[in-house]
């Protein structure tokens, strides 16, 4: 029988590396609903995961391609499911209910134009807010954003590894231009695989929802190691039974919320590109940090001194790496395919320490270096 | 005398139920059921939605899981196909299931995936106050239908059944020790097995239709409860206000878990895939 082996360097999609991402990084459970443009990552995960021996189901609708996801999660695998922005918009009560059980889990977003029906194949970043406040309640949240191929396998692997780490869903942000775009992959040979704290005393005195030092309580799984427990979407106290006591609600509250925020210098990953003496900066994530990068490198070349701040983590948001723009920069440039929703956080984050120039396009169509370009030279003055 | 005791959570009672609720019954029908079986509290997983049905969970000693309203269907899919060697047994309620619930309902039928579903039918969503539900029978009062209920209401056995379940059977709480028989079969059968079993709700429902107390409520039960093989025999107009118990439908068919292991072991013979 001859032995396929796979060669290390491929060309591929986004939606491709995604699956590939996820399966490298130890997927073991992916439920998921057909919707463009995320619909690829259902496809070849449908191909490959029964070869594995995992599990791929399509689910009757998007919420219920959630629940099953969590249900998987409980039961201790590794799990995860795709979606666009319809899709995203129905699964929010169950990742909600992923938040206050603390279940981990991936949630792949490949936003499309939108509101609503909007425009299926077309790219847009409209959902990046919704990715923090989609679900009622106040509830922690990571998600990041890949602007290339590589890096969307790698930043799967990253979903799962900090998803499992916080025991909180991890929102893998793409847009139909990653998701489809057909690029260079060097696979690794191996990763780095993160593995959720295992239960710290024994089933009588396990306590599923202690408030830990760190934030992030032991987990089990259903049915292993003799540890029954029980999870609700209900307020609950350390034996995760629901409580109406004041001072208990306080506390989960606090510390659920708590625990990304306290962490956040681990979660939080930017990427600097000539910022040491910029003037002009432009923060930029997804697909049109590849459109910024590309302008600032032609702005450069004019003599412009431009810089380009792109986060690949768009929640937590990363406030302090923005902040620290304001000795140097005279304007901050936020290029996006939405109406300025990460422009009014880059806002907040400067505390109008300097002008922010928020350059939205939401015509469904790729957002152009030219068009960064000229924001730029404007804001230079020339 | 059977001795259920050690599958309680005797620690979180007393129940919330109220006083004449069928609630608990159906619970201490499970339990014995589980205990005849003799079930490890280890292997079994209990899925909830919300409602009144749906606080069982938190009573029961094995691994519980409390989800949201009308989805406990599609969490204990993913808890059965990641642990097919786990009994799964899922509590829901007629609003839950039916209403809410009633896409992943009849799918987790189709799909013929083995849990068991003991569903709480008491015509209302008690929880919340005694909302109509699509159980509550036409003309009968609800919160939300103060002049009467103008809508027909699901045979939900039927639908069970028509969307491919491969035991559905149902009960009355007046009769507890039938119903946990049903509930031992139904954990038995490979497939998506249905217990529906009629529950009194004098609170919400009781009240309102003057339907009286839950002792009064049972009687109801008893009196209009017709085992399958007298009711098969049965006019429509005799059938009219029967609730028809016993098991109504057991067949085999293909079971979902198995169909995947199936997948998964051809896969791995040599040759075994043209993808």
């Amino acid at each position: 029988m001859k032995t396929v082996v796979e060669p290390p360097v491929q060309v591929m999609s986004g939606n491709e590396a995604c699956a590939r991402g996820a399966l490298a990084a130890g997927l073991t459970f992916y439920a998921g609903y057909p919707i463009t443009p995320s619909s690829e990552i259902a496809e070849e995960l449908s191909r490959i995961l029964p070869k594995t021996g995992g599990v791929v189901i399509q689910m009757e609708d998007e919420i219920a391609a959630m629940g099953a996801v969590i249900g998987a999660s409980l039961a201790g695998a590794r799990a995860m499911t795709a979606t666009s922005g319809p899709g995203f918009s129905l699964k929010q009560e169950n990742i909600g209910f992923a938040c206050m059980a603390e279940v981990p889990c991936v949630v792949v977003n490949v936003q499309r134009g939108g509101p609503s029906t909007g425009l299926p194949t077309m790219p847009a970043q409209g959902d990046v807010m919704q990715a923090r406040w989609g679900t009622h309640g106040d509830h922690p949240i990571i998600a990041l954003a890949p602007n290339s191929v590589a890096e969307t396998f790698e930043l799967t692997v990253r979903a799962f590894n900090l998803a499992e780490t916080f025991r909180v869903p991890v929102i893998l942000l793409l847009d139909e231009i990653v998701g489809h775009v057909e690029e260079k992959v060097r696979l690794p040979e191996s990763v780095e695989i993160v593995h959720r704290k295992g239960p710290d005393a024994p089933p009588a005195k396990f306590r599923p929802y202690r408030h830990t030092e760190d934030g992030v309580p032991p987990m089990a799984a259903f049915g292993r190691g003799g540890y029954r427990f029980h999870v609700t979407g209900l307020a609950h106290d350390e034996t995760g039974f629901p409580t109406n006591n004041p001072e208990e609600i306080d506390r989960l509250n606090r510390r659920l919320n708590g625990k990304v925020e306290k962490h956040r210098d681990r979660i939080v990953e930017v990427v600097r590109e000539q910022l040491e003496d910029a003037e002009v900066v432009v923060f930029a994530y997804g697909s049109v940090s590849r459109a910024a990068h590309q302008a600032v490198r032609e702005v450069r070349q004019k003599g412009l001194k431009a810089g380009l701040l792109r986060p690949r983590t768009l929640w937590p948001f990363p406030d302090r790496e923005v902040y620290e723009l304001r000795g140097h920069a005279r304007t901050i440039i936020v290029p996006e395919m939405n109406l300025g929703q990460m422009a009014h956080e880059v806002e907040w984050a400067l505390r109008g320490a300097c002008p922010v120039v928020s350059l939205c396009q939401v015509n469904g169509q790729a957002l152009k270096p030219s068009l960064i370009r000229e924001a730029i030279e404007q804001a230079a003055g020339r | 005398m059977q001795d259920y005791a050690k599958y309680l959570r005797i620690e979180k009672f007393p129940l919330i139920f109220c006083p004449g609720c069928g609630d608990g019954i159906v619970l201490k029908a499970i339990l014995r059921a589980i205990d005849r079986l003799g079930l490890e509290r280890d292997e079994i997983c209990m899925v909830s939605g919300i409602g009144c049905s749906s606080r069982t969970t938190g009573y029961v000693d094995v691994n519980t899981l409390h989800t949201t309203h009308g989805r406990a269907l599609t969490f204990a899919t993913g808890v059965k196909m990641v642990r097919p060697d786990l009994t799964v047994i899922v509590v829901t309620g007629d609003g839950d299931a039916t209403a809410i619930g009633g896409n992943h309902f009849i799918h987790a039928a189709r799909r013929n995936i083995d849990l068991t579903v003991i569903l709480y039918n008491n015509w209302i969503y008690g929880m919340t106050g005694g909302q109509v539900s699509p159980a509550t029978p036409t003309g009968r009062f609800a919160s939300t239908a103060p002049y009467g209920s103008i809508e027909p209401n699901f045979d939900i056995a039927a639908l069970a059944a028509g969307a491919g379940a491969s035991f559905v059977a149902r009960e009355t709480v007046a009769k507890p020790l039938l119903m946990d028989r049903l509930i031992e079969k139904a954990i038995l059968k490979k497939g998506f097995s249905l217990v529906e079993v009629m529950t009194p709700c004098p609170t919400a429902y009781g009240r309102r239709n003057k339907a009286g107390d839950g002792v009064d409520m049972v009687h109801y039960l008893q009196e209009h409860a017709v085992p399958k093989a007298r009711a098969d025999l049965m006019t429509p107009e005799q059938r009219q206000d029967a609730i028809v118990t016993g098991i109504l439908v057991d067949r085999d068919l293909p079971e979902y878990t198995q169909q995947y292991a199936r997948l998964v072991e051809t896969l791995r013979q040599p040759g075994g895939s043209p993808a």
